[in-house]
């Protein structure tokens, strides 16, 4: 019997095979093109709107008051870049260490288990609960709006991402290699210090710059707390200006200059996001 | 038995152990073991799966401490030290008995830092002398030719025999006393199991080798003497020559003419 030439009932099965093949594929194909559909739309209308209101000056001049001929949102790129890495500065170090405690230490221990739960539903938090808690802990005790309020609470955004991806990725290392540097003698801080967080690392540092992206669009935590500012101010005791709260506040204008600063806002923080991603992305593919 | 305690008598004992028992929580893995390990040979563990030979020597690195349901209960010394003693720091008693394991498990840097990680845990050379100890543990584990020109590479680059001679490498790095080896050749082509075959014989010069393996001809290719062990008991122990062509127990005829295992 020749390749190809099957008996009637195998066939008959190879035939069915292919044809539930067939199906899977299309439908599988029409969901990603689904998908990919509205993300390029999204795209393309913030490269559409984003780009007419893109010129230098978004990046050295001030917010605009309304109708102003020229201005920009150098206070806002600069308040949005400041906030989101010292929260992220913030964040990470808390986050990667409680990761490596889940993942080494508490793992079948009722403070393990405890601290999942807590780091769990502070993942899935609405944002907004997060910035009216930082807002009636320190906004409403310090009496005053401040970038300071705003980082805490971005902060507390990145932390249950980071130690989401570090348990997860520690998680992933063999316990082979934990046991050939313990075979060596080397004690338990110096196996997860130099061993397995290396080993980790890319997959630790992937989930760092995707709560970076995470936060550089929130706008609901931002808004109780770091509030807004016309000015450039770099004193985190006073209110600072943001990317997503200039944009809430310039997007629902009736004015011209304010809608087209919003459009070349988000393209700003897309882009932004996208990078971050791509470099998320590249890091993790090295590690492979 | 007799001849077991009289071929040993004349050897200087490096390994003693003395009425152990290991349970995995409950379940009795190791069996009221008592064996005399002597210094400078390559001591053989052979039996078929589950018969507790890798536990046995997860045991003589305390590696099984990791682990809070596994435990060991007798006396095993190391030159008439108990290693079990809790008193005893454990990374010490690693760093005395090296360990390599079944798969190659090179550290994510650079193959001069996989040998130097393990002697900087212990002694701060300079960096000439380190140069030096590299050189000296890759040279001793056959792959110094091979990687001499790029020990900057991620160890991970290396094959998987060139791997398993790294870690081997790495474990003899610190300069220990004892060397267990886990079925260091089972995942490896039969080159590489050739080439580590020939360290082995070359290690116990200086080293007190114990190696556990699946491969009877392995066993009586490189080891002095053999341990067969079954349902965590060790049946029998001797030379290996004589383990091999004089089997004194049924069983352990049985296992090596391969009619059982």
């Amino acid at each position: 019997m020749s390749i190809g030439v099957l008996s009637p009932q195998k066939a008959a099965l190879h035939r069915q095979r292919k044809a539930v093949n067939a199906v899977a594929l299309t439908l599988s194909l029409g969901a990603m093109a689904f998908g990919l559909f509205w993300l390029a739309w999204i795209l393309f209308e913030t490269f559409r709107l984003g780009l007419g209101g893109m010129a230098l000056a978004v990046f050295t001049e001030m917010t605009p008051p309304p109708l102003a001929e020229t201005g920009g949102l150098a206070n806002a790129i600069f308040g949005s870049a400041v906030m989101v890495l010292l929260a992220t500065a913030l964040g990470t170090p808390i986050g990667v260490m409680a990761g490596v405690y889940l993942a080494e230490y508490g793992q079948n221990t009722w403070l393990g288990r405890v601290t999942q739960f807590i780091s769990d539903i502070l993942l899935s938090a609405p944002s907004i609960v997060i910035g009216l808690f930082i807002y009636s802990v320190v906004v409403a005790q310090l009496r005053s709006f401040s970038a300071m309020a705003g980082i805490l609470a971005l902060a507390l955004i990145v932390i249950p991402v980071v130690i989401r991806t570090t348990e997860n990725m520690l998680s992933l290392i063999p316990n082979a290699l934990r046991e050939a540097a313990y075979a060596l003698g080397t004690p338990k801080w110096k196996v997860i210090s130099a061993v397995t967080l290396k080993a980790a690392r890319a997959g630790v540092i992937t989930g760092i710059l995707l709560a970076l992206a995470r936060i550089a669009g929130e706008t609901a935590p931002l808004l109780f707390t770091a509030l807004s500012n016309q000015f450039w101010s770099s004193n985190i005791t006073q209110p600072m200006a943001s990317l997503p709260v200039t944009i809430f506040k310039f997007a629902m204008s009736p004015y011209e200059n304010w809608r087209d600063l919003a459009w070349a806002g988000v393209l700003i923080i897309t882009l932004g996001v996208l990078a971050l991603n791509i470099l998320a992305r590249v890091l993790f593919r090295n590690k492979q | 038995m007799d001849t077991k305690v009289d071929s040993a008598a004349t050897e200087k004992l490096k390994l003693s152990v003395r009425d152990l028992n290991f349970y995995y929580g409950k379940f009795h893995a190791l069996k009221h073991i008592n064996l005399d390990v002597p210094e400078h040979k390559v001591t053989a563990f052979i039996g078929p799966s589950g018969c507790g030979k890798s536990t046995l020597l997860r045991v003589f690195n305390r590696m099984f401490e990791l682990y809070p349901e596994q435990r060991a209960e007798g006396r095993v010394t190391l030159d008439g030290e108990d290693i079990l003693s809790k008193k005893l720091d454990v990374s010490l008693v690693r760093a005395k008995i090296g360990m390599v394991f079944q798969k190659p498990t090179p550290f994510p840097m650079s193959i001069y830092d996989n040998i130097a990680f393990g002697v900087r845990l212990f002694e701060s050379l300079p960096r000439a002398e380190m140069d030096e100890r590299v050189e000296w543990a890759l040279k001793k584990s056959a792959l110094w030719n091979e990687v001499k020109d790029k020990l900057n590479q991620n160890g991970a680059s290396l094959s998987g025999g060139q791997q398993q001679r790294l870690c081997i490498a790495r474990g003899i790095a610190i300069k220990p006393e004892v060397l267990l080896l886990d079925e260091p050749c089972s995942a490896l082509d039969p080159i590489s199991t050739g080439k580590i075959e020939e360290l082995i014989h070359e290690l116990k010069t200086d080293y007190t080798v114990m190696i556990v393996t699946h491969n009877m001809q392995q066993a009586a290719r490189c080891s002095d003497y053999t341990a067969y062990m079954y349902l965590g008991d060790l049946v029998e122990f001797g030379p290996t020559s004589e383990l091999f062509m004089k089997p004194k127990k049924k069983d352990t005829e049985d296992y090596i003419t391969g009619r059982f295992g």
